[in-house]
Parts: C-alpha cells; structure tokens; sequence
C-alpha cells in the first residue's frame, strides 16, 4: 500500500479516511512520539494540529473503516486483535514521550481538516484530561479465586481427616468430602475478597483514582480460576514501584488466591472526563482526584 | 475454565499461571512492549479511552451496537447476568 507523506490527504485512486489514535498538547515529545510509528494498514503515523493541541493519526483506506468495513473488522476476533494492538502499539508508544490521551478503538475522521475541528471544538475538555493525566500511569490489578488449587494441597496434609472418615460409612465420608470442597470453596472467594480489600486500602495512598471493569469471563480470559476484581489505577509515574510493591506479594501465601498486575498502560481506563459516571464502578473507594 | 484461547494451548495457559503465581503478578508489559493479553487490551480499548463520535462513518448507535456484541463475546455475558452497558 502506498503511504501518504505527511499532511496529505493520500492517493486519490484509494480514497483514504483519518484515524485518530491519541490526542496530545503540540510540543516537541509529541512530534518525536509520531516518528516512525506505523499504523493498522501500514501507513505512517503523522500528527495533525490544532489549537494547540495534537492528535496522532494515519491515513486508513475508507473501504476499511466506513461503516461496512469497521464492522467487519470489529466481529472478526482476529482483525480485532489485530486493529487492538495496533492502536496499543502506537498510543504505548506515544506515551514514552509525552502524556496523550488515548482514544477508544476506531475513532475516524473524514479527513485532516475534520480532526483539526474536532481538536478546536474539544480544546478545553482536553486540556483538562490532559492536565489530570499528566505524568500518570495506569496500572491493572485483577484478583482470581482458585478453590481447586486451594484444595490441592490437603490430600497431602495429615492423615486425621481421611482417619476419623475411615471409620465412617462410605456415604458419610462421601458427605464429609462434599461439605470440606464446599467450605473450601467458599474459604477462597472469602479470602480473595480480603485480597481485594486489602489492595484496596494499600492502593489508597498510592492510587489518584481507580476504576473497575467488569471481571473477565468467557473464551478470552486466560489462567486458573475465576477472575472477581479487575481494577484500574492511575498512579503517578514516581509511585509506581511503590504501587508494584506493594501489591505483589499480598496474595502469595493465601493459598487459592492469585493477584494479577498489569502495566504500566497508557492511562486508557482514565480518558473520560472524571465526572462522567463509569457504570462499572463498584464501591465508592477513596482518592478520586479531581485534577487539583 | 476455558483454556481454548486462539493460538494457545492448554500447556501455555498452565504455564503463564504457574509464572504468574510464582511471581504475585505477571511480568511488567505493555510499555516495556511484552506482548499484552488480548483481554485486558479489549477491556481498555472498548470500554475506556476518549470518546469521540468520528465522522458519520459509523453511527453511535451502530458502533455502540457492535461494542455491546463484542463485550458480550468478551464477557460471555448472559440473562442472568446482563451487561450493565
């Protein structure tokens, strides 16, 4: 495919659309952060001004991105990956220069002009987020019940239960066996939720705000166990060894209980505008920063 | 437990679990560039980001809809458990 130079508008034989990865202050981290960065299609990534600002786009063939084609791109599990990691690839990328605020997947614009507008009409909302992400990071932090690995140990554990069981009738050891899986069960998704608790606090004076996504189900979601928090927080960028310390390690001798940490993420879960409710939110936890 | 992800095998799954509860936590990534999990990629790019409406190429209502599909794919999300979105 051929790459259309900087601020063109692309070839005319293909008709070409904008897509916007990032929106960041017009400086010169953010012309360094465009350089060599290619985007979904192979085309380059360039920056397009406005305001004062600047968005990260590239050009993308219309076909693919117009209504039919971001459809289809979208319900295709494997165009998706790849479309996510593309943008992933570019907005990460960007970070390590300067702070943007990254943009949900498939954000598409008609053209230059139309993104130099958009930039214009948004200035002051971006300005703020910008302001409040400044020099954040994102982390995740997900907590996952295992009763299976936390019941793996006991059979080797002393000989007195199965004993006392041995001297019962089959069926009553069968019960026993029944109701020491289910106290089990219930032991670990009691201890992850401690787990969670304490993560919780300890994030509290870490962590300028937190959000939650919704816990990983389904084909997608890897690993042993059932995932019950999926946390986000947005931690400044000089506390976020401190962040890491203190959350490994909370889980490692709860015995069925396994803590995730992934990052640092561009601040994703954290570019909407704080007073935009997150219907995901679940308790009320503590430092929300309002940008002070 | 699903282990069934695309291109990975029940053996992979096994072993970045047993990495992870070896270490508390996965190793650091996204960043760094280490490969991130589709899954936390998709919770991110689908859920969070900044929202712009974009030029007409697709209506909210249209992007919304295939949003609302593609959790529903992510999150296996159920009657008895219905997507807040």
């Amino acid at each position: 495919m051929a790459v259309s130079g900087p601020g063109a508008q692309g070839e005319q034989n293909v008709t070409q659309v904008c897509y916007v990865f990032a929106v960041g202050r017009e400086d010169a981290p953010l012309r360094v952060a465009a350089e060599g960065l290619t985007g979904p299609t192979g085309s380059v990534v360039r920056a397009v001004y406005g305001a004062g600002l600047g968005a990260l786009v590239c050009s993308v063939p219309a076909g693919l991105y117009d209504e039919e084609g971001l459809k289809a791109q979208l319900e295709d599990m494997e165009r998706l990956e790849a479309l996510a990691r593309s943008h992933h690839a570019v907005v990460a990328a960007a970070y390590e220069h300067t702070t943007v605020l990254p943009m949900r997947l498939a954000t598409v614009y008609l053209d230059d002009a139309r993104v130099t507008g958009m930039l214009s009409e948004r200035k002051d909302e971006f300005d703020a987020l910008l302001t409040r992400l400044e020099g954040q990071v994102e982390w995740g932090v997900k907590v996952y019940a295992d009763p299976r690995e936390a019941s793996a140990p006991a059979p080797a554990e002393p000989s007195g239960v199965s004993a006392s069981a041995s001297g019962s009738s089959p069926g009553r050891a069968y019960l026993q066996q029944r109701r020491k899986q289910r106290s089990t069960h219930q032991d670990t998704y009691r201890a992850a939720g401690a787990v969670t608790e304490r993560i919780t606090a300890l994030a509290d004076g870490l962590a300028t705000a937190k959000v939650s996504h919704r816990p990983q189900q389904g084909e997608l979601a890897s690993g042993p166990g059932e995932n019950i928090a999926n946390d986000a927080y947005l931690v400044p960028d000089g506390r976020s060894d401190d962040f890491r310390a203190a959350i490994a390690g909370l889980a490692e001798d709860v015995p069925g209980v396994r803590v995730e940490l992934t990052g640092p993420w561009a601040p994703y879960s954290f570019a909407t505008p704080p007073s935009s409710p997150q219907p995901d939110e679940g308790s009320p936890q503590g430092p929300v920063d309002d940008g002070s | 437990m699903d282990p069934e992800l695309p291109g990975s095998g029940f053996a992979d799954a096994v072993q970045a679990g047993a990495r992870s509860a070896a270490n508390g936590f996965a190793e650091e990534d996204a960043l760094a560039g280490r490969q991130v999990a589709l899954i936390d990629l998709l919770d991110r790019l689908l859920t969070g980001g900044a929202v712009l409406t974009g030029d007409l190429v697709l209506s909210i209502a249209d992007v919304d809809l295939v949003r609302i599909n593609l959790r529903a794919v992510i999150h296996s999300v159920t009657p008895d458990d219905p997507s807040p979105w």
